[in-house]
């Protein structure tokens, strides 16, 4: 689909807080939802008539059912904290893409139907009426955020405008302007099971495709299983895994680490998708819908345990909110935790030196490693807060001989998101994508050039996506990015060696 | 008993009564409002210790502000740990006898009102230098920082320029708190700064001023990191696993 032309930012050799730049992102938007798309997920085909008494509802409705909501849009004192923390607002200079300048689109409406101040002094604080103006803007900059939380880190309320988006997108939701991307991706989950609308047979088929392929490059029977009863581990893992480059490599991975260390597991074709695009739109009820496909297959087919494959926001999901969601889970084994993320998994049968590596296997590969944004700042592994951090980095370091990290400050809990991820992982958000990964960029030239780092690797499938995209436009070969679990398969030892 | 000190005295009970009422209705909602979700900030403390002592680091040394900007957070820090010296330093009008710890803070209290003062202008000066603060300020923002400096420049003022009879002053506020109504002195400046003291405590519960108690209600910072040992559902959520 055609997109407008723009400008690639230039890459500079220090980072640089643009000036505000007004107005320069705000051609910017996501196709809307087409009818059946929004019918599919039962919400308004079309605006409806009256939406803007409807928005204003919603919006008193998730006050009152979002603590996080209602003291975030009271508490921002407009310090500027978080001002120049956001990879959009970088990448783009546009000051509604700054955390609290996106935070004000809600908050001044906020102000204008629900506040003292905003009702009989509108001008004082800045409060103004839902206007259609005011909706395309809420259209336009709340589909430029990728709830990433780096605003919420270096907030000091912690006020995390990824609450914000989700409600902002939950309310357009409901008065039928909703994201095309995003919801007909929800449609497909319900329809089929998977974000890619992948049916059971064409399901099997490549994964037996996939198990020719190891089998030539391994001359071992490595399954990959699918359906099986009474299998322990039910994997759950996104569904890009099963079908894009370089994803498939990591998938690959893991069942070499099942094979290895002798753990039955299967697949599911009923829950065949780590995703949860419920989150991105802020809508519990999706988010749970989806989740619950989950409980279904481990009930169904009697696992013990449950494992994640490598996906960002999915494992926000799965580590913060199923138990909320789809708990408890007292039909699995109790001396896992539940769900259980695959670098756990490796991790902890590495250190119990139950797998084997070649390390020089990866030798060719100078390496670093991109935090992706919901794993660092949304969820854990291990028993250590902040594990999520040295696990990863652990495995690709008894894989493989040259690491090297990208700065401190791009790094951990201030990492920089892909640039794609929160739903805006589509080609007419296009010149978003390709600016907002500026900071990322930035920071991997450095390594690039002080290091010769030909390697990212990260967990996360909308990350794999995302750069395999944007890493041509900064000059960058689109093979640097891949999985961790990539790194672990091109090493592993298997069979009797 | 003089119009003024009438006046002042039901300005000053209005302004107590709105504080008061108007923070506690809004503590109410924040803690009636569920958090349906486990959405700290990670990585973050796994146990309800941790929370408390992460908590601790938000609210007396702003570790996140400290985090993002340097220059924000000497300003920032600054003008909330000297305005805490000078509200300990006038608890003397409240108190007789004074308390051994409000004596001691007396001599502190006068220099923090100046290291107030001079922070106030560097927070003020930012809404104007830095184009990012200066696009998102709104008149509201620089209008709660003119009021604050008022409050602080009529204080310092009634220090070091013109002396008012804060023995009279004191006789006063006691008056009010034991219901015994005592004549105000008529200075200008004590009026001005009395008036914009009751100013601020009626705009505290409908203004930004509600990041106070808005920090301890932050479901980012006061969660524990545990979701997958502890199952956490909230009403409205719970009603969900009931329906068919």
């Amino acid at each position: 689909m055609a997109t407008a032309a723009f400008e690639t930012p230039k890459l500079k050799s220090y980072p640089v807080i643009p000036l505000v730049q007004v107005g320069s992102m705000s051609h910017l938007k996501p196709f809307v939802a087409s009818a059946p798309i929004q019918k599919a997920l039962g919400f308004p085909e079309t605006l409806v008539e009256d939406w803007q008494a409807k928005a204003i509802a919603k919006m008193g409705e998730l006050l009152g059912k979002y603590r996080s909501l209602q003291v975030y849009m009271d508490a921002c004192v407009h310090c500027g904290a978080c001002s120049d923390k956001c990879h959009y607002f970088l990448g783009t200079g546009d000051p509604k893409n700054m955390p609290v300048a996106r935070q004000d689109l809600m908050r001044k409406v906020y102000r204008r139907y629900f506040t003292f101040a905003g009702k009989y002094f509108p001008k004082l604080v800045g409060a103004v009426d839902l206007t259609r103006e005011v909706l395309d803007e809420w259209y336009s900059y709340f589909n430029q955020c990728s709830e990433c939380r780096r605003c919420s880190v270096f907030c000091p309320y912690g006020i995390d405008t990824a609450e914000v988006t989700m409600a902002a997108r939950e309310i357009m939701d409901s008065i039928g302007m909703g994201q095309k991307y995003s919801n007909e991706i929800i449609g497909k989950v319900h329809r089929i099971g998977n974000n890619l609308g992948i049916p059971g047979p064409a399901l099997e088929n490549t994964l037996e495709g996939l198990e020719e392929d190891t089998k030539d490059e391994t001359g071992l029977d490595i399954k990959f299983p699918l359906d099986v009863k009474g299998a322990e581990v039910l994997l759950i893992t996104p569904s890009a895994d099963f079908f894009s480059e370089p994803h498939v490599e990591s998938l690959i991975g893991y069942a070499k680490v099942f094979h290895a260390a002798g753990i039955s597991w299967t697949l599911s074709s009923h829950a065949s998708e780590a995703g949860n695009f419920g989150m991105f739109i802020g809508n519990y009820e999706q988010m749970r819908n989806i989740s619950m496909r989950v409980r279904e297959a481990a009930l169904e087919l009697g696992v013990k345990r449950i494992v994640v494959g490598e996906c960002g926001h999915a494992w926000r999901v799965a580590y913060s909110f199923w138990n909320t969601l789809i708990g408890p889970f007292d039909y699995l084994d109790p001396r896992y935790p539940v769900p259980q993320h695959i670098c756990e998994v490796t991790d902890d049968l590495i250190q119990r030196g139950a797998l084997q590596f070649d390390k020089e296997a990866n030798d060719s590969r100078i390496i670093t490693f991109h935090d992706s944004c919901n794993v660092a700042r949304a969820s854990r592994m291990g028993s250590m807060p902040g594990g999520q951090f040295v696990i990863p980095r652990r495995i690709i370091t008894s894989v493989a001989n040259h690491f090297h990290d990208m700065a401190p400050q791009t790094i951990h809990e201030s990492t920089f998101c892909c640039g794609g991820g929160g739903g805006l992982l589509t080609d007419d958000l296009m010149e978003l994508r390709v600016k907002g990964a500026l900071p990322r960029m930035e920071a991997l030239k450095h390594v690039v050039d002080d290091h010769g780092v030909n390697f990212m690797a990260t967990i996360c499938a909308i990350c794999k996506a995302q750069f395999t995209k944007v890493l041509p436009y900064y000059g960058f070969n689109m093979g640097m990015v891949g999985g961790v679990h990539q790194l672990v398969s091109k090493a592993i030892r298997l069979g009797d060696k | 008993m003089s119009l003024l000190t009438i006046l002042y005295s039901a300005l000053f009970y209005l302004a107590t009564g709105v504080f008061v009422i108007g923070l506690g209705l809004k503590i109410r909602s924040y803690a009636r409002t569920p958090a349906p979700l486990k959405i700290p900030t990670t990585p973050a403390p796994t146990t309800m210790a941790g929370v408390r002592w992460r908590m601790a680091r938000e609210v007396v040394f702003f570790e996140s502000l400290f985090k993002s900007s340097k220059w924000t957070w000497i300003f920032g820090w600054t003008f909330h740990m000297a305005l805490l010296l000078v509200v300990l330093r006038h608890l003397r009008y409240f108190q007789e006898p004074v308390w051994l710890p409000v004596v001691l803070v007396q001599p502190f209290g006068t220099y923090a009102g100046f290291a107030m003062v001079a922070c106030l202008g560097g927070l003020w000066a930012r809404r104007w230098l830095v184009d990012r603060v200066r696009y998102i300020s709104t008149p509201s923002d620089h209008l709660m920082l003119a009021l604050l400096l008022a409050i602080g420049l009529t204080g310092l003022g009634m220090r070091f320029v013109a002396h008012t009879d804060i023995v009279a002053v004191k006789i006063f506020i006691l008056g009010l708190m034991r219901l015994d109504w005592q004549s105000l002195p008529a200075d200008p400046v004590l009026l001005v700064h009395l008036a914009l003291v009751a100013l601020l405590m009626i705009i505290f519960p409908i203004s930004k001023l509600l990041h106070a108690p808005g920090l301890f209600f932050s479901p980012t910072r006061n969660q524990a990191d545990n979701a997958r040992e502890v199952r956490h559902v909230s009403a409205w959520a719970a009603a969900l696993d009931k329906r068919p």
